[in-house]
C-alpha cells in the first residue's frame, strides 16, 4: 500500500440538526500512514464531523469519497464494511461484559454451534497482546478494570476489524501520562503498517507529538489544513479560538483591574465538609462578588465538592453556612431555598428538561420554590423572561420551542437563567461552557463577570484553565479527592502556575 | 379574510392536530355504526321526571368510572409510572362501602360514613403505593402490581368471600339517579375532570409532573420535589379509583368481588393512551384522557349492541385500539402525508382553505 494517499476524502460537508447548521462545507482528507488530529473547541464540530464519517449522522451537503469512489447515504454497518473503524471512550463499553465480549461485540467469531467463545477469547488475546496487554485474561469483568486498560480495551475493539481507517475521538482522557505513552505507541505503530488515523483531543502537547498533519475547524467552519510542522501551539490556539480571542483578552484584564479583595463575614462557609470516597473534607470561604474557580483534573474533587456544595449529593461529614446560618442541604431544593444554585456539568442529564420549553424550563426552579399552589402568571413568566432575554443575548422566537431543539449554549444559557431567576448568593458552574459555541461562552463568562459585580458568590468550574485563569479572583486547587491549595489571582498567575501546582503535589497517593 | 372568520377555523385546525382527535372520530364513526344497525339508535327519550333517557345515556354512564380512573392514571403516567393497581382499589371500595351499608340504616348519613370509609381505605391503598414508588424506589409497575393482587383479595377477606349486597337509597341515587336530567355519575366524573384539570394548569403542579416524568434527576437538580409529588399522585389515583369503586358497585348496590373493576386498570391506560400521554412520562392531557375513556364505553356498548359474542369481544376491542395507535403514531401518518403531498391539487386545496 503505498503511503500518503488519500483514503478518506470529504468535502462540503454540511449537517444540520432541526433546522440549526452545525457544519458548514468542512472538508477533510484522511492519508494512509498518516496521523491526522482534528482540532477545535467544544462545539466546533468534530463529533458531527465523525459522526458523517462514520455514517451515524445524515449529510445535507457535500460527498464522501473513500478511495476514490463517491459513498452514497451510507449507514454504520457501510462505514464499517469500508473499514472505518472507530475508539470509544471507555465508557461506551459495557462494564458488566467480559473483555472478550465487549472487544468482540458485534464480529464474534461463529462455529457450527453458534458463537465460538474460545475461539472469541484466543482473538481478544491476540489483539490484546499487540497493545501490551498480553497478560490481560480476556474472560475478565471490564468493571473491575481500569479506566486505562478500559480505554485500550476499547481499541482492541476497534482493530478486531483490521481496519485501514481508525478514529480515535478522545482516547486520552481518562489515562496517565504513562498509559497515554503506551496508547500513542500503539497508534504510531498502525500508522506505519499504514492505516489512517484521525485523532481527536483536546491535549494540544499529545496533538504536536503524534500528529502528522491536522484540521481545524471553528463554530462549524472550516478553518484550515495544515502541516503539524508548520504550526505552533499559540498558532494553533489562535486558529481554534479564532477572533474573539481579542474579547476573551479584553475579559481577562478587566476581571484583573476589578481586583476583589475580601471583606465582611463570608456569604458561605464550609468547614471540614466532606462525604466518605468522594471527597475528603474540606474548608472553603466564599464572599460576596467573589469569583472562585476550582481547578484539578476530572475526578480531583472539584465536581464532587461543587455537588456537595449545591445539595445534589449529601456530605456526610463537616458543616456549611450561608450568610451565617447553618444549613443542612438534604436536595437540591433545599439548597436552592438556602440561596445556592447549582448547575451540574451533565447540562442534558441534570441540566435542561428536554420536552419542556424554554419558558419552561426557565421558570422551573422558581416555581419549585414557591411551591405548585403559587403559580407564576404569564406575565411575571414574561417579565421573568424579559431580563434574561437580553443579558444572555436569547432569541425570543426560542422561547416557546422545546429546549431540546436548541443549541447546547442556548440550552446551556437557559439553564443559567433558571438559576438566576431563583436569586441566590452563591451560584456554582460546573463546565457551564462545555461543548457550546464560542459566541454562548463568551456570553456566559461576561454574565459570571456581571454577578459578581452585583454580589453573587461564583464559583466557576472549568476543565479549560484558562477559562478559570481569565475569570476567577480566586483559585482552589484540588487533586486527589482534596484540595491542595489556594492561589490568589493575579497577573502572575497562568495556566502553568496552575498545573505546575498541581504536578508538584506529590504526596497525593497514586492512582489505584 | 375576516378576521372573526379565521378564529373558528385556526381553533378546528388545533383540534385535528390534538392526538385526541382521533379518539373523537373513532367515538362518532362507531356511533354511526349502531346508527346504521338501529337508525333509532342515538335517540334520546325524555322521562317522566324529566330524565333523559337512550344509548347514548348508557355509554355516559358505563364512562362515568372509567373517567375517573383514567385521570388518576392520566397524572400517575406523566410522572413515568403506572397504577395497575386501580381496578383492585375499585373492588376494595365497594366491599368496603357495601359491608358497611349492609348492616347501617338506610339514611343519607351512612351514605357519607360509607363514602368517608371509601376515601379512607383507598388513600390508604394509594399512600402504599406512594411510598412503595417514592419512598422506597421500587418501580412503579412492581410496586401497583402488588397492590393489585392484594387488592382482590383484601375484597374477599373483608366480605369473607361473599358478593356483599346492602340498601342506602342516597348511595344508590350517586349511580342511578339524576340531575338536570343527567346522570349523577357522569356529572360527578366530569366535574372531577374539569376540576383536575383546572387544578393541574392553574397551578404549578401540571409543569412539575412534567418535568418529573421527563427526566426526574434534572427536575430534582431544579429544586422540584419529586418523592412528595409522586406520593400525592398516587394517593389521589387511589382516591379517584374508590369513588369509581363506589360508582360501580352502588348501581346494583351489591359488590362482586371476582368482577368489579375487573381489569379495568387496562382501560385505564388505553383511555389514557388514546388520549395522546405517553407512556413514557411527561406531556399529558387530562381531556385526552376523558375523550378516551368515552371511547372505551362506547366500545364497550357497541361490541354488546353489535350483537358480538362476548368471547369475541376482546379481539374486537383490540382491532379498534390498534387501529386508533396506528392513527396516531407519527410514522404512520408521515407516510400519509407522503402520499398526499404525491397527489397533484393538494397545495392549490390548501391555499383555498387558507382564504
Amino acid at each position: 500500500m503505498k503511503l500518503g494517499r488519500p483514503v478518506v476524502e470529504m468535502t462540503g460537508i454540511t449537517v444540520e440538526f432541526s433546522g440549526v447548521r452545525v457544519l458548514d462545507r468542512v472538508d477533510l482528507t484522511l492519508r494512509s500512514g498518516e496521523i491526522h488530529a482534528l482540532m477545535g473547541e467544544n462545539g466546533a464540530g468534530k463529533s458531527t464531523l465523525i459522526g458523517a464519517l462514520t455514517g451515524t449522522l445524515p449529510i445535507l451537503a457535500g460527498e464522501v469519497r473513500i478511495y476514490g469512489e463517491e459513498r452514497t447515504p451510507a449507514g454504520v454497518a457501510r462505514s464499517r464494511a469500508e473499514g472505518i473503524a472507530t475508539v470509544f471512550q471507555e465508557t461506551h463499553l459495557s462494564p458488566h461484559l467480559t473483555v472478550a465480549e465487549n472487544v468482540m461485540i458485534g464480529n464474534e467469531v461463529r462455529g457450527t454451534f453458534g458463537i465460538d467463545w474460545k475461539a472469541n477469547r484466543a482473538r481478544t488475546a491476540e489483539v490484546l497482546t499487540r497493545l501490551g496487554l498480553g497478560d490481560l485474561d480476556p474472560g475478565r469483568s471490564l468493571s473491575s478494570l481500569s479506566p486505562a486498560v478500559k480505554q485500550l480495551v476499547a481499541v482492541a475493539r476497534a482493530l478486531v476489524l483490521e481496519p485501514r481507517v481508525l478514529i480515535l475521538d478522545e482516547p486520552t482522557s481518562s489515562l496517565d501520562a504513562a498509559e497515554v505513552q503506551t496508547l500513542l505507541r500503539v497508534v504510531r505503530g498502525l500508522r506505519d503498517r499504514g492505516v489512517a488515523i484521525l485523532f481527536v483531543s483536546h491535549f494540544l502537547e499529545q496533538v504536536f507529538e503524534i500528529a502528522d498533519r491536522m484540521t481545524v475547524l471553528r463554530e462549524g467552519r472550516f478553518v484550515g489544513e495544515y502541516l503539524a510542522d508548520d504550526l505552533d501551539h499559540a498558532d494553533l490556539i489562535s486558529k481554534m479560538i479564532g477572533e474573539d480571542i481579542a474579547a476573551l483578552k479584553a475579559l481577562r484584564s478587566e476581571r484583573l483591574a476589578h481586583h476583589y479583595s475580601a471583606s465582611g463575614d463570608p456569604t458561605l462557609r464550609a468547614s471540614a465538609l466532606g462525604r466518605r470516597g468522594t471527597l475528603d473534607p474540606t474548608d472553603l470561604e466564599l464572599s460576596r462578588g467573589e469569583v472562585v474557580g476550582f481547578a484539578g483534573l476530572h475526578g480531583s474533587g472539584r465536581t464532587e465538592l461543587a455537588r456537595l456544595m449545591g445539595g445534589a449529593e449529601r456530605a456526610d461529614s463537616g458543616e456549611l453556612w450561608v450568610d451565617g446560618v447553618r444549613v443542612h442541604l438534604r436536595s437540591p431544593g433545599a439548597a436552592l431555598r438556602s440561596r445556592i444554585a447549582l448547575s451540574t456539568e451533565n447540562l442534558r442529564e441534570e441540566g435542561i428538561i428536554g420536552g419542556l420549553t424554554a419558558r419552561e424550563n426557565i421558570v422551573l426552579a422558581l416555581q419549585a420554590m414557591r411551591g405548585w399552589s403559587r403559580p407564576l402568571s404569564r406575565g411575571e413568566q414574561s417579565a421573568l423572561i424579559e431580563t434574561y432575554l437580553e443579558a444572555l443575548h436569547l432569541s425570543p422566537r426560542d422561547i416557546d420551542r422545546p429546549i431540546e431543539e436548541l443549541s447546547g449554549g442556548t440550552q446551556q444559557k437557559i439553564l443559567l437563567a433558571r438559576l438566576l431567576a431563583t436569586r441566590p448568593h452563591v451560584l456554582i458552574l460546573d463546565e457551564p461552557t462545555r461543548g457550546i459555541d464560542i459566541g454562548a461562552k463568551l456570553d456566559i463568562q461576561r454574565r459570571v463577570a456581571q454577578l459578581a459585580g452585583d454580589g453573587v458568590a461564583v464559583v466557576f468550574i472549568s476543565s479549560q484553565l484558562e477559562e478559570v485563569v481569565r475569570l476567577s479572583d480566586r483559585i482552589v486547587v484540588l487533586k486527589d479527592r482534596e484540595k491542595i491549595g489556594e492561589l490568589s489571582n493575579g497577573p502572575g498567575v497562568t495556566v502553568d502556575t496552575i498545573v505546575e501546582m498541581i504536578a508538584a503535589d506529590l504526596d497525593g497517593a497514586p492512582e489505584m | 379574510m375576516s378576521a372573526n372568520a379565521r378564529g373558528p377555523v385556526e381553533a378546528l385546525k388545533g383540534l385535528v392536530r390534538r392526538q385526541y382527535f382521533w379518539g373523537i372520530v373513532a367515538v362518532a364513526l362507531l356511533l354511526l355504526v349502531n346508527l346504521v344497525k338501529d337508525p333509532g339508535y342515538l335517540a334520546v327519550s325524555i322521562g317522566p321526571s324529566g330524565n333523559l333517557a337512550g344509548n347514548v345515556i348508557d355509554i355516559l354512564r358505563a364512562a362515568a368510572p372509567v373517567i375517573l380512573i383514567a385521570v388518576g392514571m392520566c397524572l400517575v403516567v406523566a410522572t413515568g409510572g403506572i397504577d395497575l393497581s386501580v381496578g383492585s382499589v375499585m373492588v376494595v371500595a365497594g366491599a368496603v362501602s357495601m359491608e358497611f351499608l349492609k348492616d347501617a340504616p338506610d339514611t343519607v348519613g351512612s351514605t357519607f360514613t360509607a363514602l368517608a370509609l371509601v376515601i379512607a381505605v383507598s388513600a390508604a391503598l394509594g399512600a402504599v403505593n406512594g411510598v412503595l414508588v417514592s419512598v422506597v424506589g421500587l418501580q412503579p409497575f412492581i410496586s401497583t402490581l402488588v397492590i393489585m393482587l392484594a387488592g382482590r383479595g383484601l375484597a374477599k377477606v373483608i366480605t369473607g368471600g361473599q358478593n356483599t349486597a346492602a340498601t342506602n337509597e342516597t348511595f344508590r341515587w350517586i349511580a342511578n339517579g339524576y340531575v338536570f336530567g343527567l346522570p349523577v355519575v357522569f356529572l360527578l366524573a366530569l366535574l372531577v375532570a374539569v376540576g383536575v384539570g383546572l387544578l393541574v394548569r392553574r397551578s404549578a403542579l401540571g409543569l412539575m409532573l412534567e418535568a418529573i416524568g421527563m427526566d426526574a434527576k434534572a427536575a430534582r437538580l431544579a429544586g422540584v420535589n419529586r418523592r412528595a409529588l409522586l406520593f400525592t399522585v398516587y394517593i389521589f389515583g387511589g382516591v379517584l379509583a374508590g369513588f369509581a369503586g363506589v360508582f360501580a358497585t352502588a348501581s346494583v348496590m351489591t359488590v362482586d368481588v371476582s368482577r368489579t373493576g375487573y381489569q379495568l386498570e387496562l382501560d385505564a391506560i388505553l383511555a389514557v393512551v388514546i388520549g395522546g400521554t405517553s407512556l413514557a412520562g411527561g406531556k399529558f392531557n387530562i381531556t385526552g384522557a376523558v375523550v378516551g375513556a368515552i371511547l372505551i364505553a362506547t366500545l364497550d356498548k357497541t361490541v354488546v349492541f353489535l350483537g358480538v359474542s362476548s368471547s369475541a369481544t376482546p379481539a374486537f376491542k383490540a382491532i379498534v385500539i390498534v387501529a386508533l395507535c396506528l392513527l396516531q403514531s407519527e410514522r404512520v401518518r408521515r407516510v400519509f402525508r407522503q402520499r398526499r403531498a404525491a397527489g397533484t391539487a393538494r397545495p392549490a386545496e390548501r391555499e383555498v382553505v387558507a382564504a
